[in-house]
């Protein structure tokens, strides 16, 4: 049993030692800014990390290259979230506490960013979200609010699929067929309203299970409560199980989704009847004439080699809002002057005017308003051909 | 509404019945089980995927291949995770199978992808309409391979030769040992055939759903639940009890919701283990000083 002996002085002064050495390698690496990213890298969500991780990447570089934030280059630290809200919370800690970055980007789950925005608020350093549209991750109501995000909001887009369906499909009486977990009961409440406001009635709000295989149960009780129209909510496993479920069911009603279904191959998952469902995305590649959308997307290919096609950028929304939140982020660094969190979170406030990817941002933030997007981004897609298009009508 | 229960109901549970079978082949023939049964379920489907999709190899060859793999990683659990345990008279091989899956599962991840892919087949395209409700001719297939492979391993253990080492193996393996009988490989068939089962369940259901590396997770711990349920000595409690389980699921989902499914589902699970602590089907171990 030699190996259970008492630690020998050496060995605690060589451990001392490293730690030491520790420190001070990371006294050095201080020279950059970094940045932080907690999403999703692994599991079903996997897909809409990648996405983020590139857009972000891309922005760094193209900042680096003119001389990145207050003299210094700026650096992307990731930590994988699993989609799993303690882990997320467990990396945010690590990456505030021990890396010191300047601020938290979050990834695809609101589940997560909601565990994470407390924190946020209560270290003081800004957390920017490009994805994750839970309406409560910027209107948390903390009387000193750190969350911003360059992405949907749940109560905006919900407005906007109520309008959608009434347009498109005359909808007199939709159902709701919702994930089961934050992000699910962020948009019930929120289609709720809008359907207050638009004065129409539901036939009823349904739940699924992520990991629900078989949703013909409840698509039922929708089908006999007579809905017209469906409000689908969840990331794009179940969204292609609800397809594959109301094809068994042999029921052509109209789909109208939140944007889910833009999280991986929804096509394949869900076979043909996918081009049907109709979603909402603040920005798609594919048909988009703006010449900076065209010399981004020339930019990615050339730094990430894999992406050799329009189907290669399917979750276009997660590198386009990581782009423009990143560009953003730099520019609130630029104006704080500062890496320090109250200051950066003000330098958000002073942002002027930025030609982005999406839009040309003018004064995107204000203390009463934390979301750089709203209703007049969205755009309705669908899937065709493994791309993700506008639907043109 | 009552025939999609039905459908739905008789085809999970039917998948979960096969997955707790093969818990309970080799609990009957060396008293330890394989908890990495689920993350079997997931190899099927994904060696499927690889050879049949990735590959472009004909999908019965790769169908069986993807079998032959689950036999020989439940041949893998047997030597490495649970006989050195065993012959040290150790009980740690509940939790070196239950880490065995997660090295699985996560190799899986790494090789397979994060993305979850679609597995076709010509049963899952189409749905045919009976009684009012679609369905995918494979879920009509799921049961009825579920039931003749029960009744098949039933049969073999009451009434072939092999049957009968089996049971002498797991009544007394001392005594089958001094007439002869090889007691390891035994066991170790017993491990092949379970995870085979497991294979089994994960070629079924893929095409329903998705193949992913989580594909079977889940599945693992309601088939155990399931083979608890049935009383795990028992083949045909553990049949019946995954029908049970599938169709009670199904029908929580239906009529109340599947915000409300495990929070019922395991309630009755604990309400009928209360009523019959041994199982449905199940017999209390009696032990002969």
């Amino acid at each position: 049993m030699s190996s259970y002996t008492r630690p020998s002085l050496r060995r605690i002064a060589v451990t001392t030692s490293a730690l030491l050495g520790f420190a001070i390698a990371t006294a050095q690496a201080a020279d950059t800014v970094k940045i932080g990213l907690v999403t999703a890298l692994s599991g079903q969500s996997a897909k809409s990390g990648e996405a983020i991780s590139r857009g972000i990447g891309l922005a760094i570089d193209e900042i680096n290259a003119k001389g990145g934030v207050l003299g210094r280059p700026l650096e992307l630290v990731a930590r994988d979230d699993e989609a799993n809200p303690s882990k997320g919370v467990l990396a945010a800690r690590e990456l505030i506490q021990r890396v010191g970055v300047v601020a938290v980007v979050g990834g695809l789950d609101t589940p997560v960013s909601m565990a994470i925005v407390p924190i946020a608020n209560q270290m003081k350093v800004p957390f920017l979200g490009p994805w994750a549209a839970g309406t409560g991750i910027t209107r948390n109501g903390a009387a000193d609010n750190y969350a911003f995000r360059v992405s949907a909001v749940d109560a905006l887009v919900d407005e906007a699929l109520v309008a959608y369906a009434v347009k498109t499909y005359g909808a007199k009486k939709p159902g709701m067929i919702l994930v089961n977990n934050a992000w699910g009961e962020s948009n019930q409440k929120g289609l709720k309203d809008a359907l207050q406001a638009a004065n129409l009635p539901t036939a009823g709000i349904e739940k699924y299970e992520a990991s629900d295989v078989d949703m013909v149960p409840q698509l039922s009780r929708l089908k006999e409560a007579g809905a017209d129209t469906l409000f689908l909510v969840g990331n794009v496993g179940p969204s292609a199980q609800v397809v594959k479920s109301l094809d068994r069911m042999g029921w052509a009603v109209p789909v109208v989704s939140h944007w889910g279904p833009a999280g991986g191959r929804f096509d394949e998952l869900a076979g043909p009847s996918a081009a049907k469902v109709h979603f909402v995305q603040t920005f798609t590649f594919a048909g988009n004439a703006s010449p900076k959308a065209a010399a981004v997307l020339d930019a990615l290919k050339a730094k990430y080699p894999a992406i050799k096609s329009m189907a290669d950028v399917t979750p276009a929304v997660g590198i386009a809002n990581a782009y423009d939140a990143t560009h953003l982020l730099a520019l609130a660094i630029q104006a704080a002057g500062s890496t320090e969190g109250p200051k950066v979170r003000d330098g958000f406030y002073k942002i002027g005017t930025y030609p982005g990817l999406i839009k040309t941002y003018d004064k995107p933030f204000s203390p009463e308003k934390h979301d750089a997007l709203g209703p007049a981004d969205y755009v309705f897609t669908r899937f065709k051909d493994g791309e993700i298009v506008a639907v043109t009508n | 509404m009552l025939t999609s229960i039905l459908v739905s109901g008789l085809g999970l549970g039917s998948m979960y019945g096969l997955v707790a079978l093969g818990f309970h082949v080799t609990y009957a023939v060396s008293g330890t089980v394989n908890f990495a049964q689920g993350s079997v379920v997931t190899l099927g489907a994904v060696l499927a995927y690889w050879l049949g999709v990735t590959l472009g190899w004909p999908m019965p060859a790769a169908l069986v291949l993807a079998l032959i793999g689950c036999a020989l990683f439940g041949l893998l659990v047997e030597g490495a995770l649970v006989r050195p345990f065993v012959e040290r008279g150790s009980d740690a091989w509940l939790l070196a199978t239950v880490a065995g899956g997660i090295v699985l599962d996560n190799t899986l991840l790494f090789t397979f992808g994060k993305e979850p892919r679609s597995l076709p087949s010509p049963l899952a395209g189409k749905p045919v309409e009976i009684l009012g409700a679609g369905v995918y001719p494979l879920q009509l297939v799921i049961p009825v391979v579920g039931l003749v492979l029960a009744f098949a391993i039933r049969t073999v253990f009451r009434k072939t030769d092999l049957g009968r080492v089996l049971l002498a193996v797991a009544q007394n393996a001392d005594a089958a040992r001094l007439m002869g009988i090889d007691v390891r490989r035994t066991v170790a068939c017993a491990y092949a055939l379970s995870a085979t089962l497991a294979g089994v369940a994960g070629l079924l259901i893929a095409p329903l759903f998705s193949v992913s590396a989580e594909l079977g997770t889940l599945f693992g711990i309601k088939a155990f639940a399931v083979a608890i349920l049935g009383g795990i000595g028992s083949a045909t409690g553990v049949i019946l009890a995954g029908l049970l389980y599938g169709l009670v699921e199904a029908g929580v989902t239906a009529t109340l919701g599947s915000t409300y499914t495990q929070l019922v589902v395991f309630s009755v699970i604990i309400l009928a283990l209360t009523l019959r602590p041994d199982g449905l089907l199940g017999r209390a171990a009696v032990n002969k000083v």
